[in-house]
């Protein structure tokens, strides 16, 4: 099953700068790794060593953060949009 | 009552006002809660009066004491707020305002009487918080309140904005607020947990990740301490994200019922739309949202006459959130 990450500008010299990028996995682990796997310079700023979700990388399945349907287990269907966002302050709230 | 004996007895309380006609499920009800009401005309006017209150208590602050300077980082509505209440109070505010605000935002701060100090535009509201921190490493006399840190923040909401709420609307099933320095989604999530724990609490997250470019690694991010200290990652039932396209619709879409409200508050009843999309057919839910300023801080931004498309392209430069 294909799903199409969104890469923010900060991480993506390590894809090869590009915007988006398409690979397949059924959980979002399995796609993170997958991303990983197609390009070494991104892993570490994606999955800690223990297979958790880097503290300040957002995650999200078609604009539903992750952490809080399933973390790294949340399913992905075919076709799903997933968004990477870094953690930035805020204020208007 | 309509007499007051000062500005600051006007903070708070703040109206609920049905916006239903827009919610995309019949069973589904939202509520938003007026916070451009606020004497400086937003949420943050709570925030800033605890920030103070809380100083004052403290000792850390004096009121009418000379020579006395406070630092905050800010992206507008904190200043704002603190800046009229340091006028009432006699404080000197310094804040510090990434240069890529809304022009509104900073003539507001200095028709208040405080000064700005510049940070970088690209860093947004991270590099803001940095060189405040700096400034005030350099400067221990003054004093840093420190909005995303200071529990006073989210004590505001737990003491007033929470009760408020669960007082207008004992039905409420979900809250949805914007995720800025987390202290709404702390200071009511928590209390509506304590008082009516079946509460379902949502986070909009507004899209500034993705447009903050001076980010140099994920090293670079930032999580509020307020966030880290009060559970937030077990107190939230789901958190999501809000583009900037959508958030324009949802600003422009309030003026359906009326209400003439902050980019941010459309961000955050877009999160309420999609709150209200995943409530079952059959059953009825209560949700109320936080619409934290009106619009008239983002005249600038065209955000309501403009072609969608340029005005989007311009939240890419410019902070509205």
């Amino acid at each position: 099953m294909a799903a199409t990450i969104r890469i923010p500008t900060v991480l993506r010299p390590a894809v090869g700068n590009q915007a988006t990028a398409s690979v397949e996995g059924s959980t979002i682990g399995e796609v993170l790794s997958a991303l990983a796997a197609q390009y070494p310079a991104i892993t570490g700023q994606l999955l800690n060593e223990d297979g958790s979700l880097h503290r300040f990388l957002n995650v999200y399945v078609n604009d539903d953060d992750v952490r809080y349907i399933g973390g790294v287990d949340a399913p992905v269907a075919d076709g799903d949009e997933i968004t990477l966002l870094p953690a930035v302050a805020g204020g208007a709230a | 009552m309509a007499r007051y004996s000062s500005v600051l007895e006007l903070v708070g309380n703040t109206p609920i006002v049905d916006v239903s006609a827009l919610s995309p499920n019949p069973n589904v009800t939202i509520l938003a809660k007026l916070e451009g009401r606020n004497p400086a005309g937003s949420v943050k006017d709570r925030v800033a009066l605890s920030l103070i209150e809380a100083a004052e208590r403290d000792g850390i602050l004096v009121p009418g004491k000379p020579g006395q300077v406070l630092l905050e980082p800010s992206s507008g509505n904190t200043g704002i707020a603190l800046a009229m209440v340091c006028r009432l109070r006699g404080y000197h505010l310094k804040v510090v305002l990434p240069t890529n605000v809304s022009p509104e935002r900073r003539q507001l701060l200095l028709a208040w009487g405080a000064e700005i100090i510049d940070s970088p535009g690209s860093e947004g509201s991270n590099g803001a918080v940095r060189l405040a921190h700096t400034l005030s490493a350099q400067h221990p006399e003054w004093t840093f309140l420190y909005q995303y840190a200071n529990p006073a923040n989210p004590a505001a909401h737990y003491q007033h904005t929470g009760p408020e709420i669960l007082a207008d609307v004992p039905e409420i099933t979900h809250f949805v607020a914007g995720l800025g320095t987390s202290g709404t989604l702390m200071g009511v999530g928590r209390f509506l947990k304590d008082h009516k724990p079946d509460t379902q609490i949502w986070a909009v997250e507004p899209p500034s990740g993705e447009m903050v470019d001076g980010l140099r690694s994920l090293e670079d991010g930032y999580i509020p301490p307020i966030f880290t200290d009060n559970h937030g990652a077990d107190l939230l039932d789901r958190k999501v994200v809000v583009r900037p396209k959508e958030s324009i619709e949802w600003t422009r879409r309030m003026t359906e019922v009326g209400l003439f409200v902050g980019i941010s508050s459309g961000a955050i009843m877009a999160g309420a739309v999609k709150c209200a999309n995943t409530i079952p057919e059959g059953q009825k839910a209560t949700i109320v949202t936080i619409a934290c300023d009106d619009g008239w801080k983002y005249l600038s931004t065209g955000a309501w006459s403009d072609d969608i498309d340029d005005v989007v392209e311009r939240a890419k430069k410019i902070i509205y959130f």
